[in-house]
């Protein structure tokens, strides 16, 4: 390896996966966990980092026997890697944070299916070496997490005026006539907040339809 | 007239290009051909001469309901009266009532017309009379009680997300006051449904004349267990009854629909086709027999008219040019369409004692796919030359 570890080209894949194109605001990929499992911060914390380690795990995986797997059944291959780091994580979870689990319920599982997750082993893994897949996974992890974490936050304060279950939200307001906010626990809630986080990225971002 | 016109050119010059106050030129145009004729003319086709404008069409419609909001400040001061067991004013009333309206009107104007200037001022476009009407229809359906911060979150929420992030007035998908209701409605469903808020008094329950007939039990009268709550054909068509404050009314509805139907705003097409789909709908309850019958299934079909929102949505909210079909045949399935789910939701849907508001949202999204058809549909009629030959021919 004659390159840095994180030389100017190994940056670029760090801010590409975080920002420039990343997975939810940019690619619209992994919707439908971003909008299942934050109502409360800490399923959505959890979420992100499952998330974000198998990505860059199976990304390095995959990138270490890339030469080795037969085009015609890469997509096989690819699965078995991802399941298993899944169903690791599950376990895991299942051992030691069981409430957690329950809440994320099938959505950890899920995360096999997850587009980032097979998105990044297709688009970089199957061609890069393993450190630039590494940091590829993580970033695009990374940048997933940032999303989910944002929404979490917000989706708990606004609708159950609390935040990693600690009451925020003071007793005054609600003597005042305040009420949580009910969308903010509905899907549809989520779907605003995603909207809204879109636009601030891609106006920032200069992003334009094509 | 001259004073005016004078006294604006004066001002308007602040907000020419490169002067102070250019960013704000929206807000000039605004006033100014609110007050006078546009002084600008159309450089390109299509031509068409006309002195009514889209502006003078919105406030056509903003005059059509002055009837529905009079009425409304008069019923619901009548009854916090009725409720606190006052002895009836008519300007006791009407001063009551204003109380608790004008607040709701002018937060819903104030909120929603910080957004309308915000996106006019940052993407330069026109501040549209559109905005009056979303402002007062919005307060007109919601209950009188209603805590004036979730009105301004309400408002701005379907002012951004109804209309603006579709590019502003014309470009919505979906009617922007009904976007705000429906917010309201899911996100504090305790401030806008059940049976305490309808009557602007604290503690104070009434049940609406649908949540009684979704209550009564199989087997009873539905008209009796309304006479028995208080209502009757005559009182819910004049409005003098609990509810949102500007829809209790049939017979406001009434004047603001023949003005609109004069003025040629609303097209008279979707008003008839949601009568047609409301009375097809519920004449089907009404004849159903069998153990699953409903009380409510026994209820006349024409008392569907006057209960709840209906009249107000089928006049006000469906005739919405922009969110509505655009084509004839697409109005009249578009307008049948949205009687016949108002009626599905009352009566079959335990969730929701009202369906007018998720019925026309509804029926909003399909509206370009039913026009879509419609002309597919006559593209391929007149694509068809052996008909029209044999036409010819007779």
């Amino acid at each position: 390896m004659g390159e840095a570890l994180l030389s100017s080209k190994n940056q670029k894949i760090l801010k590409d996966g975080f920002w420039d194109t990343n997975p939810i605001t940019f690619q619209i990929l992994g919707i439908c966990s971003a909008l299942a499992v934050t109502t409360q911060l800490k399923a959505a914390i959890v979420m992100s980092l499952g998330l974000t380690f198998v990505t860059a795990g199976s990304n390095v995986v995959i990138s270490l026997i890339r030469n080795f797997i037969p085009p015609q059944i890469r997509i096989i291959v690819q699965l078995t890697v991802v399941s298993a780091l899944v169903i690791s994580i599950d376990q895991l979870l299942r051992a030691y944070m069981f409430d957690v689990s329950k809440q994320l319920s099938v959505f950890v599982g899920l995360i096999i299916t997850n587009c980032i997750v097979m998105g990044r082993l297709e688009a970089f893994a199957m061609g890069n070496p393993p450190w630039k897949s590494f940091l590829d996974g993580l970033a695009n992890g990374a940048g997933y997490s940032a999303v989910l974490i944002m929404i979490g936050i917000i989706r708990e304060i606004f609708g159950s005026g609390t935040l990693l279950g600690f009451h925020v939200i003071p007793a005054s307001f609600y003597a005042a006539g305040y009420v949580n906010n009910g969308m903010m626990v509905l899907a549809p809630g989520a779907f605003f907040l995603l909207g809204i986080i879109v636009w601030i990225q891609r106006s920032i971002s200069g992003y334009k339809e094509s | 007239m001259k004073f005016i016109e004078e006294q604006l050119k004066k001002v308007g010059q602040l907000f020419e290009k490169g002067k102070p106050l250019e960013k704000f030129y929206p807000l000039y145009e605004a006033l100014d051909t609110f007050l006078l004729t546009p002084g600008k003319t159309a450089a390109k086709a299509p031509f068409v001469r006309d002195a009514v404008d889209m502006k003078r069409v919105m406030i056509f419609v903003v005059l059509a309901l002055i009837p529905a909001t009079l009425m409304g400040i008069y019923n619901t001061g009548y009854q916090i009266e009725v409720a606190k067991g006052l002895s009836h004013s008519f300007w006791g009333a009407v001063e009551a009532g204003a109380w608790k309206v004008v607040p709701i009107i002018l937060v819903s104007y104030a909120a929603g017309g910080f957004w309308e200037v915000l996106f006019a001022v940052t993407r330069k476009h026109e501040i549209n009379e559109g905005f009056l009407v979303t402002g007062i229809l919005f307060a007109l359906i919601l209950p009188p009680s209603i805590p004036l911060w979730q009105v301004a979150v309400g408002i701005s929420f379907g002012v951004v997300f109804g209309k603006e992030i579709f590019g502003g007035t014309g470009m919505n998908v979906f009617n922007p006051a009904l976007v705000a209701r429906a917010f309201v409605f899911f996100a504090y469903p305790a401030q806008i449904s059940g049976s305490t808020v309808w009557v602007a008094v604290d503690g104070f329950t009434r049940a609406t004349p649908l949540a009684v007939a979704a209550a009564t039990p199989k087997g009873h009268s539905v008209v009796q267990a309304l006479g028995d709550a208080g209502y009757n054909f005559q009182n819910m068509f004049f409005g003098f009854i609990p509810g949102s404050i500007g829809e209790t009314s049939a017979l406001a509805c009434l004047a603001g629909l023949a003005f609109l139907l004069v003025t040629g705003v609303a097209s008279w097409r979707i008003t008839v086709a949601c009568v047609l789909g409301l009375l097809t709908m519920s004449s089907v309850f009404y004849f159903l027999q069998g153990a699953e019958r409903l009380a409510f299934f026994a209820l006349p079909p024409y008392w569907h008219l006057v209960m709840g929102g209906f009249a107000f949505g089928a006049v006000f909210m469906a005739t919405d040019p922009v969110s509505s079909a655009a084509t004839n045949a697409g109005r009249w399935i578009y307008g049948f369409l949205i009687g016949v789910l108002t009626v599905l939701i009352r009566v079959v849907n335990p969730a929701y004692p009202e369906g007018v508001m998720l019925s026309i949202l509804f029926m909003n999204a399909f509206a370009p796919l039913i026009d879509y058809f419609v002309v597919e549909n006559h593209i391929k009629r007149r694509l068809q030359p052996k008909k029209l030959e044999v036409e010819a021919k007779k």
